[in-house]
This record gives structure tokens, sequence and C-alpha cells, in this order.
């Protein structure tokens, strides 16, 4: 049994990871031809950015499962990637146990990177389909501790593996050999060979079965126990995120709407786009239940609305949500919503 | 009483080099006009595969090997391919999990609902045109006028499904096959598509065979459900009643799999191992070497499918009795 760490109220000395007003926007606009122009007689040059994350602050304390919500497009897997340091952010900082790593060239990175591991969503697209397993769970432990001897390292290979339940006979094998389950227990034990603290696991069981996907879950939870991991868990299945998580950030067009405990996220939602997206999950065994509708759709994240990200689509917007940026504001115990109507408590 | 679908005993083959392999293996049900119906399982179990062979639509090394599929009096697989197209995309249309490549992506909207149309009406341009704007509408897709002169690019993946759904309509069909329609799509968006769907089958009477691995979905869309396990229905009944109170092992085992059952945290519940290849489904009952009360004659024999509680259940397992009340737990 899994006994997860009760919240804890977190603040920037005992947070395991922090990040303070992280941006990241990717230029799109391509070669110097392809930005410019022709607008009224005039040749200009124009600049294309997608502005996926926006100002984004937040604390992960140590052993919890901190998980991102949002659906597609919203930023929640470049969030993930600037995290954990794939993706420099244009601008904030990004602190690990107080020091800051968004700084640091990759030399002064290693000892992080040790610490800090990622599981992805593909386990078909992650592995190497020209390593063996054994190869692929051995890099990364030689890479990090060069000193070490071939048998330490092949008997830490078979000790992970049985761990994540793949039998270590299998070893010689390629990805191709083993089923989707089986891979992303691969790519989980990959992560597991460096002995991290951190890991961050982006949609890890979207791409499986649901009998599956709870074999994994329990793999995750029971590696958790047994190592105090602290997970960041991104995913848009919310069932899931109720099920496994400590806390909750819900993202909308690279801002955070709001971030609560699990349960008084799922019981009691603020912000009214997390309001929307709980009423829309299909829940077994209940017919027609009345789900929120939306207005219009998402807005690219090349022209962000102005004010509230989510004022075109949210039916208590006013002329405030529409100017003003509202600020994520605690408005309860751990409790942080980013909304005029809340703060005005109209909402 | 006749049914409007009635599908026998199907089984479909793939002629390998090494031999046919059985991808669906005696799968029977019926669907009613306007009736809802579920086919869940996971990826591999045959639940696509079972669409496609309803409108006789499977490719190469693919074939229908035996069993029936009687729609209004007709067996659709003996039809000759002239006969099924007047069928196909007319009385019986199919709605696919990616709308991106189900839309082609050089043609307008409009041309691309027109060219349906007139290959199935004898209609002039103009009334064809009617048509598809009516149906545009009636999928909620606003200003339809300036839509239809517009590509697939430019909507979103949303939109792009509900003109999907729209195109299905175009002919009234009788039944629309919907296979894992709202997948690629978001939460928000799929709450919305699968009430747009549930709407016009319940309003036009159209009946509605939704082909998903979401439980969440089709508990609560559909009124029955059929249950699909290596090539085989293994269970099947009114929705309420399998969700509630499953009797097949594997069924219980997808429903108690799910987060969201249980405490935040517990250990979910996990079926070990997974659904075996087809080259090798075992002996007796396929799903035995997963189930936690296999028995001797489980390895051997083949469980028959039965009706249990009265008449609606349908169960394919050794260890369910008819008798409910002895029945697994």
């Amino acid at each position: 049994m899994t006994t997860h760490p009760p919240t804890q109220t977190v603040d920037d000395a005992t947070g395991l990871l922090a990040l303070d007003q992280v941006v990241k926007h990717f230029d799109i606009s391509g070669g110097l031809l392809d930005q410019l122009r022709f607008q009224n007689g005039r040749i200009i040059r124009q600049r294309t950015t997608v502005k996926a994350v926006n100002n984004v602050s937040f604390t992960i304390a140590p052993g919890e499962t901190f998980s991102v919500v949002g659906e597609s497009g919203c930023g929640k897997s470049t969030l993930a990637r600037t995290t954990i340091g794939i993706y420099p952010p244009n601008r904030g900082q990004i602190h690990y146990r107080g020091e800051r790593i968004d700084n640091k060239n990759s030399q002064e990175m290693l000892p992080f990177r040790r610490k800090m591991q990622m599981i992805f969503q593909d386990p078909y697209a992650s592995l190497n389909p020209r390593k063996t397993v054994l190869q692929t769970l051995e890099e990364p432990v030689v890479f990090h501790n060069p000193a070490i001897t071939r048998g330490q390292v092949r008997e830490r290979v078979h000790e992970v593996m049985s761990q994540v339940g793949v039998d270590p006979k299998w070893a010689g094998r390629y990805p191709h050999e083993f089923s989707g389950g089986q891979r992303q227990r691969i790519s989980i034990a990959r992560a597991l060979m460096v002995d991290p603290e951190f890991i961050v696991a982006d949609e890890p069981v979207s791409a499986l079965d649901v009998s599956i996907q709870a074999q994994i879950l329990n793999l995750l939870m029971d590696a958790q126990a047994q190592r105090g991991l602290t997970y960041m868990f991104i995913t848009h299945d919310l069932s899931v995120v109720e099920h496994i998580s400590t806390r909750v950030a819900v993202m909308y067009l690279g801002t955070l709407c709001e971030l609560s405990p699990a349960k008084t996220l799922f019981e009691r939602p603020r912000h009214p786009y997390t309001q929307a997206l709980l009423s829309a999950i299909p829940k077994l065994g209940k017919r027609k239940s009345v789900h929120i509708k939306l207005k219009g759709e998402v807005p690219t994240p090349i022209d962000l609305p102005t004010g509230c990200v989510f004022h075109g689509r949210c039916v208590h917007a006013n002329q405030r949500c529409v100017k003003e940026i509202p600020e994520t504001r605690t408005v309860e115990n751990d409790v942080m919503v980013a909304c005029h109507a809340v703060e005005e408590g109209r909402l | 009483m006749s049914h409007l679908l009635e599908v026998k005993d199907l089984e479909v083959k793939f002629g390998l080099r090494f031999g046919d392999l059985t991808a669906i293996n005696g799968v029977s049900f019926a669907l009613d006009r306007g009736e809802r119906m579920g086919l869940v399982g996971e990826s591999g179990a045959g639940k696509s595969v079972t669409g496609f062979a309803i409108i006789n639509l499977i490719s190469k090394p693919g074939f229908i090997s035996g069993g029936k599929v009687m729609f209004n009096g007709q067996d659709l697989a003996t039809l000759s391919d002239e006969a099924m197209r007047e069928i196909r995309g007319n009385q019986i249309s199919m709605i696919f999990q990616d709308p991106m490549m189900t839309l082609n992506p050089v043609l307008t909207i409009g041309t691309q609902m027109l060219e349906t149309l007139l290959a199935h009406r004898n209609i002039s341009r103009d009334e064809a045109a009617a048509i598809a704007l009516e149906k545009l509408r009636k999928v909620q897709i606003p200003s339809p006028e300036k839509r239809l002169a517009q590509y697939p690019h430019q909507f979103s993946g949303g939109m792009r499904q509900r003109i999907v759904i729209a195109i299905a309509l175009l002919t009234d069909p009788e039944i629309i096959i919907a296979d894992e329609p709202t997948t690629a799509l978001d939460v928000t968006i799929q709450a919305e598509i699968m009430d747009l769907l549930q709407q016009l089958c319940e309003s036009e009477q159209t009946g509605l065979i939704l082909i998903t691995h979401d439980l969440g979905v089709v508990s609560q869309v559909t009124e029955k459900i059929a249950v699909m396990y290596a090539g085989k229905i293994v269970e099947a009944g009114p929705t309420d009643k399998v969700i509630q109170k499953p009797r097949h092992p594997y069924t219980q085992g997808l429903i108690k799999a799910l987060p969201g059952s249980l405490q935040p945290g517990a250990k979910l519940n996990q079926i070990p191992g997974m659904m075996p290849t087809l080259t090798d489904i075992p002996p007796g009952c396929a799903f035995n070497p997963r189930c936690y009360m296999c028995d001797t004659i489980c390895r051997e024999q083949e469980p028959p499918f039965v009706h249990i509680d009265g008449d609606t259940c349908q169960v394919a397992c050794h260890m369910v009795k008819p008798d409910s009340s002895n029945g697994t737990k």
C-alpha cells in the first residue's frame, strides 16, 4: 500500500524545486524572408512567437506528487521540459534545493541531471531501437559514475529491472521485442538507474490500455514509497490525477489558473476553467451528467488574449477580466487561484 | 421482431504466410432502430475490425470467413461491392478517430459534403448544398454558409469532428458506427461531441455503435454494451447492469483498474499480464492466464456465451453460474 505524504505547506526554503515567474516562448518566424510581410504599401518585418508558458511560479515539496493538468496545447509539456532544463527559460528562475539551475552550463548541470530524470509519453519513441535494454540502462549509470566497474553496473541493471517487473534475463533484447507496457517499465527503469530524487513524468500512461495503465501507476507509486521520490506528473487524464496527486496545478493557455491540494481541487474547484474541465470528465455509471459548456474555442498561444487568458470563454468575465491580467492569489489554505471573479467574491 | 442490424457468428481472418489469423472469432449482437450500443475493449481486442466488417470494409489480407451481417433483410457479408457501396456511407455511416485523416485536406468542406450526397442521391447541386447547410447547423457549426468554402485545416479538432459527424448524417443513415470518435480530443470537447452524437441519434432515431476503450464514455452514452477480449465478446448486456455488476472477470478487472473508484493513493487493481497476440491465443478461455479464478476447465474448454440474469446479460465464462445467487463476486 502506498502512503502519500500529507500535504505540506510549502515555502521557498523547504521546497525541492521552485519556479519563479518562468516564461518560455518559441520563435517560429523562420528565416528572414519568412518574416517579411507586405502591409500598407510597405515591407515590414514581423516575428511570430508561440507564448507557450507565461509567468508560471510554483514550488514542489520533497516527496509530493505534483500534477500539472490541462488540455492539449496549454503548455504543460513545455513547462515540464523547461523545469528539467531541456529548454532554457526566456525569463524567470528555477531553483533546485535553493540553488539556481536555469543559468548553469551543461558541465555545472551534471550533478543536477543525476537528481532529476524524465519519463516520456511514448515508450515506442523514447527508447533507442538499436540498443538492447542492457545498453539503454547502462548508459546513464556509466555516464554519471565513470569509475564504476562493469560488474557493479550489471548488478545495478539486474536490481532495477527486477524492481520494475521486467525479467533481467531479457536484458539482451531490443525494445521492439517488448509490449507497450513493458517498454514503459524499461523507461521507468532508465530513469531510476541513477537514483534520482525528482522525476518528471510527461503523460507516462496515456499511450497504454487501462489494465496496463493500472500496472504502471502502481509501479510509479511503489517506487515513490520505496525511494521517497518526488514526482512532477504531466497528464490530461483527470481521474489519474485525482488518484495519485498530492497537489494539482491547472494550466490554460500557458498560464496557471489554479493550484490546490488534489482533494480540495476535486471537491471544490474555484477557477471557472477548472470547474468546466472537471465537469467534462465522463464518470462511470453516471448518465448524461450536466457539464459546463464553454463558449468558443481555445485561442492560439501566438496571439494571447488581453487580460485574463480565459476571459473569452468564461461566463463570469467582465470588463476588468478583459483588461487586467489576474494575479495568482492564495484564497484559503494552500489554494491558489488566478481569477478576478474569485478575488472579488463574484464566484 | 427482427432487428435493424443482426451480426451472427461473425468471423474475420487475416491470411498470412504462415496461415490464417483469426481476428474476430464468432461475434454476435443485434442493434435496433435508435439504439445506442458500446463496443469496448483494449487495443487488439477486435473492436475496430468488427466495425469495419459490418460495412464489409476489411482490406486484404483480411476477409470475412464466416457468419452473417443481416441489415434490412440482406446479408452484408456476401453483398457485391457494387451493392455494398449503395449501403456504405448511405444507410450505414462511419466516423473515425482522427478527423484530420478522414477529411481530404485539399478539398473544401462543401466539396466533400456535396460529393457524398451526389454519390448517393439523385439531386441537384443546389438541393445538395441546402442539405449540407442544414446538417452543419445540426452539428452547431457557426456561420455554416461561410464555413462550406473553407478547408479542413481552418477548423479546430473539435470542429473537424463535428464536420465529420455532419458528413455521416448527410444521407440520414439508419446506423452510425463511431470508432473512437473522441479519443483524439480534449475532455471538454469530448463532452460536447458526445452530447451532440447522443442528441442526434435520439432525435433522428439513428442506431449507434460506439467503439471505444473508454468505459466512462460508454456508460454515459449507450444503452447496451459488449465487452470484447481477444476477438470475442466476453460479456454483453444493458450498460448500467454490466457496469454496476460486471460478471466476467475481465470486465470486472477493467472497471476495477480505473482510478476513481478507489481512495486516492490506494494501490490500483491491476489485471496481471497482457492481452495475447492473435498468433498465440491460449486454448480454452482466452483470458485464462490472466484470470484470478481460472480452473482446469478454463484451460481446456472454450466457455459458451450464455444468458444470465433472466434474459438480459450474456457472459462467456465457466466460473459464472447461470443462477445469479452463486455467481462470481
